[in-house]
């Protein structure tokens, strides 16, 4: 019993700092409707850099001063991160900035191991607060109490912040109507630039503060944002309190998951996500969202069909592809096949995202179930891969049948956190079923038959598999079925007055990108030989949103573009550069600076620009 | 002149809604701008005020163009606008809705405050905790007008104050709109009620698909039945 109460404040220790993280977090989107992931990475900075200046400065003020003083150096770079680089996008399409967050990540991710070395550092006690008091007959570190205060004091202080300023005032009615706030005279950007420090300073602080108790290393951004974001969205996103309650509860279940539900530990947290957001589908603390769906460009410049030359051009496209085995050895069709596989995951989740509006966060879970699908055929069944190819995605197919039925009860970044939570539910079964999956060791093996066996007709085979995958989600974008989902996008309501109904919609709509997701995984599988957990972690869902996002949101086939240009950039750099994710990091804000709207996006634009051009010179030469 | 909108062009994408619109409101005027639906009347005011992207014109406030400022500029000039679906801020009390227009005195512009303004809207005054949202569709356009108010506009922009009300609300808000041209406000209203505006302005334009049709004093529609029926009657 008294271990269990000790164990309890543990928790509410923890939770200290994710409280911190996680209400900057909501706090940013609340009012800047920008999902930051590089949240974590100014989390993990703030720790770095604490780190450091403790080391150097001496003494109670040394050590105070230096954690203070790191959170506000963090505040500082948030600033100029937000002036150089979010402000350009902020009327980009939604999620846009997602893209450009996730860059900064990268280039943080390899800044500290360039700064700091690989090695995790063990910061200094807080002096005052060494040792432990005991606590029912157990020792409790001081330090860990003095977090357990200083919870609710954050919480006391951003709630009076928000309650008693008129700056407090101008965030929460930003929050609601922006327009409405510059029209009465406020100055938007200064009022962003502000909740973005804050939210950033909240964040180093929350770094800066975990340095007594654990490690720093350059692996605690990633940990830290995932959790940032449950705590977010069980909350409520925007309410300080939901985080705050949101917090205690995924700390209490970090501490006690371990100890009475050890086989589950893992994934406990969003198993308890995904029931709450099943009953309460905008989180504990939060309200229903208003907000209509960007859509200006759409409106602008409606999707068409391809026209008879571009469909000589994507069909020419296709037979150089297929020329690449005369010019190329091997290697390349290997990684050639690799991009391609990861074409058509790209494609089935731009297919959801563009033409049915749902961002998933979790894809990568219906690419691993197709992969993790082919290989028990091939290799528990011992069937042969055409066998395998067909039937593995069918498991792809029945997550996504499960999981969506729930999913599509949401919407926006609940949503979002929801195919999340069911994607790491999948990953940590891949991962801790080690007698069905082999773990972390996962299943080797698994080859092609062996007409398919070298490299150049497995490339063909991808590539026909690919090619008409893609073919077949871009006419479904084109077919009724594709008009009634981009209805329910744009306007629930009026879709369901029409008589379509949007759920149905769009769990069919999840279910086909769930499978042709599960496709490219058992092809992936056959590629490698091999099927790992990785295959349906997070790390892959968030590459094929980049792909999306980067081919650009609001074209049909963009993601096919996004795909190849970031997978193929990856894997070379990866080959060539020491600090590679510095370099794609910055690839990829460059890119979302120059092509706010994506590449497809940028190149439809140019397009479109010029027989208007052409339209105005003759109407000057009329007059 | 106190606004002087000219060769006023704007755009929602290619959907060119507003053309060469001119309009004047001299200081201490109210002047109305009457439509029907979708004839441009709040593109009117919003492009005035910087809320529609696209638009091209003069639009000259207190002698000096601001076609090409932000809105949140154009607002600390001294134009307050109040807009047609009155956007109360839901999750803020009346007196935090208040304190969100609040801007520093301007010269040459009635100053007000918070107890001022319960003094047009004594309701307002009785309700001060409670939150937007939970308030009827006049009290919101009392606060909505209220609120704008705090900013120390000289010049204001009412969307259609009268749209949505009850007859009686309709009246109460003819009064404070006289009640602020007394204090010496400029006001710009879209109106479709012709007989509220009748009531309360010295001059009236009609717009009709995106073009001014007919400018003149209040006096004068009156004496042209023609013009009234043809782009006001429905």
């Amino acid at each position: 019993m008294e271990f269990l109460a000790v164990q309890f404040l543990t928790g509410l220790a923890s939770a200290a700092s994710l409280f911190l993280v996680a209400s900057g977090l909501s706090i940013i989107f609340g009012v800047t409707r920008i999902v930051n992931f590089a949240h974590g990475a100014f989390y993990m900075l703030g720790a770095y850099l604490a780190y450091t200046l403790t080391e150097r400065l001496s003494g109670p003020l040394g050590f105070w001063g230096g954690l203070l003083t790191a959170a506000l150096a963090i505040a500082a770079i948030g600033v100029i991160v937000e002036i150089m680089l979010l402000r350009r996008i902020y009327r980009a399409p939604e999620l846009f900035q997602l893209l450009a967050t996730f860059g900064l990540t990268l280039m943080v991710q390899d800044l500290v191991v360039m700064i700091w070395g690989p090695e995790d550092l063990v910061g200094p006690r807080a002096p005052g607060l060494k040792g432990a008091i005991e606590i029912f007959g157990q020792l409790v570190p001081r330090y860990d109490l003095f977090l357990i205060v200083l919870g609710p004091t954050v919480l006391g202080l951003l709630w009076l912040l928000f309650r008693r300023t008129r700056w407090g005032v101008l965030v929460r009615a930003a929050t609601q109507d922006r327009d409405m706030v510059a029209a009465l005279g406020v100055n938007q950007k200064w009022l962003f630039t502000s909740v973005f420090a804050l939210g950033v300073f909240l964040a180093g602080l929350g770094g800066a503060l975990q340095i007594p108790r654990d490690a720093v290393s350059h692996a605690m951004d990633l940990r830290i944002i995932v959790e940032a974001f449950v705590v977010v969205v069980i909350g409520g996103l925007g309410s300080v309190f939901g985080a705050f309650i949101a917090a205690v509860i995924v700390s209490e279940l970090n501490a006690f998951g371990i100890l009475i539900l050890p086989k589950i530990s893992l994934v406990l947290v969003f198993l308890v996500m995904a029931a709450i957001l099943v009953f309460r589908p905008w989180g504990l603390f939060g309200r229903a969202e208003g907000q209509p769906r960007q859509t200006l460009g759409l409106t602008i410049r409606p999707w068409k069909p391809f026209t008879r030359t571009e469909r000589i051009a994507a069909a020419l496209a296709a037979l150089v592809a297929a020329l690449l085995p005369l010019v190329d050895g091997a290697y390349a069709l290997t990684v050639a096949a690799e991009i391609l596989v990861f074409t058509l995951f790209a494609a089935s989740l731009g297919f959801l995202m563009t033409v049915g509006g749902l961002s998933s966060f979790g894809h990568a879970a219906y690419f691993g179930l197709g992969a993790y699908g082919a290989a028990f055929v091939a290799k528990s069944a011992g069937l042969p891969m055409e066998v395998a190819l067909l039937v593995g995605p069918l498991l792809g197919l029945a997550g996504a049948v499960v999981f969506g039925w729930f999913c599509v009860r949401l919407s926006g970044v609940y949503f979002a956190m929801l195919t999340l939570a069911f994607a790491q539910i999948t990953w940590s079964v891949a991962f801790q079923w080690v007698e069905g999956t082999g773990g972390d060791n996962g299943i080797l093996g698994v080859w092609p038959s062996a007409w398919a066996a070298n490299p150049e007709r497995f490339y063909w085979l991808v590539l026909a598999i690919t090619a008409t995958g893609i073919a077949a989600l871009r006419a479904l974008a084109f077919s009724p079925f594709g008009y009634a989902m981009r209805a329910a996008r744009d306007s629930d309501l009026r879709a369901e007055a029409i008589g379509i109904d949007r759920k149905r919609v769009q769990w069919t709509a999840f279910i086909v990108a769930g499978t042709f997701a599960g496709i490219a995984g058992a092809l992936f599988a056959f590629l490698k030989g091999s099927v790992f957990p990785e295959n349906l972690a997070i790390p892959l869902s968030i590459d094929g949103l980049v792909m999306v996002l980067l081919g650009g949101v609001e074209t049909v086939s963009g993601a096919v573009a996004g795909a190849i240009v970031y997978k193929a950039l990856a894997i070379w750099l990866v080959s060539q550069a020491e600090f590679s994710k510095l370099v794609l990091g910055g690839v990829i804000v460059t890119l979302v600076v120059a092509f706010p709207k994506g590449i497809v996006g940028f190149i439809e634009d140019m397009r479109a620009r010029r027989p208007r051009a052409k339209a105005a010179a003759v109407a000057e030469a009329a007059e | 002149m106190k606004l002087s909108v000219s060769q006023l062009d704007s755009f929602y994408g290619p959907a060119h809604i507003l053309s060469d619109v001119a309009l004047d409101v001299g200081a201490g005027e109210v002047v109305a701008l009457l439509g029907r639906n979708g004839a441009g009347k709040s593109t009117t005011l919003r492009s005035i005020m910087g809320l529609v992207p696209q638009r091209t014109g003069r639009i000259v406030f207190e002698g000096r163009d601001i076609s090409t400022l932000q809105t949140h500029e154009i607002a600390r000039l001294g134009l307050g606008y109040v807009p047609e679906d009155r956007r109360i801020f839901t999750e803020l009390t009346v007196e935090e809705n208040l304190m969100v227009g609040r801007q520093p005195p301007r010269k040459g512009a009635p100053a007000w405050t918070r107890d001022k303004v319960f003094s047009l809207f004594p309701n307002l005054g009785e309700m001060r905790g409670r939150l937007g949202g939970r308030m009827s569709g006049g009290e919101q356009q009392m606060l909505t007008i209220g609120r704008t108010l705090m900013g120390n506009p000289s010049l204001l922009l009412l969307d259609e104050p009268s749209e949505g009300l009850a007859p009686k609300i309709v009246e109460e808000m003819a009064e404070v709109v006289l009640a602020m041209k007394r204090e010496g406000l400029s006001v710009l209203l879209s109106e479709q009620n012709l007989h509220f505006a009748r009531k309360i302005s010295d001059r009236a334009s009609i717009i009709e698909k995106g073009r001014i049709r007919f400018s003149g004093t209040m006096a004068e529609l009156e004496a042209n039945p023609g013009i009234r029926d043809a782009y006001l009657a429905v």
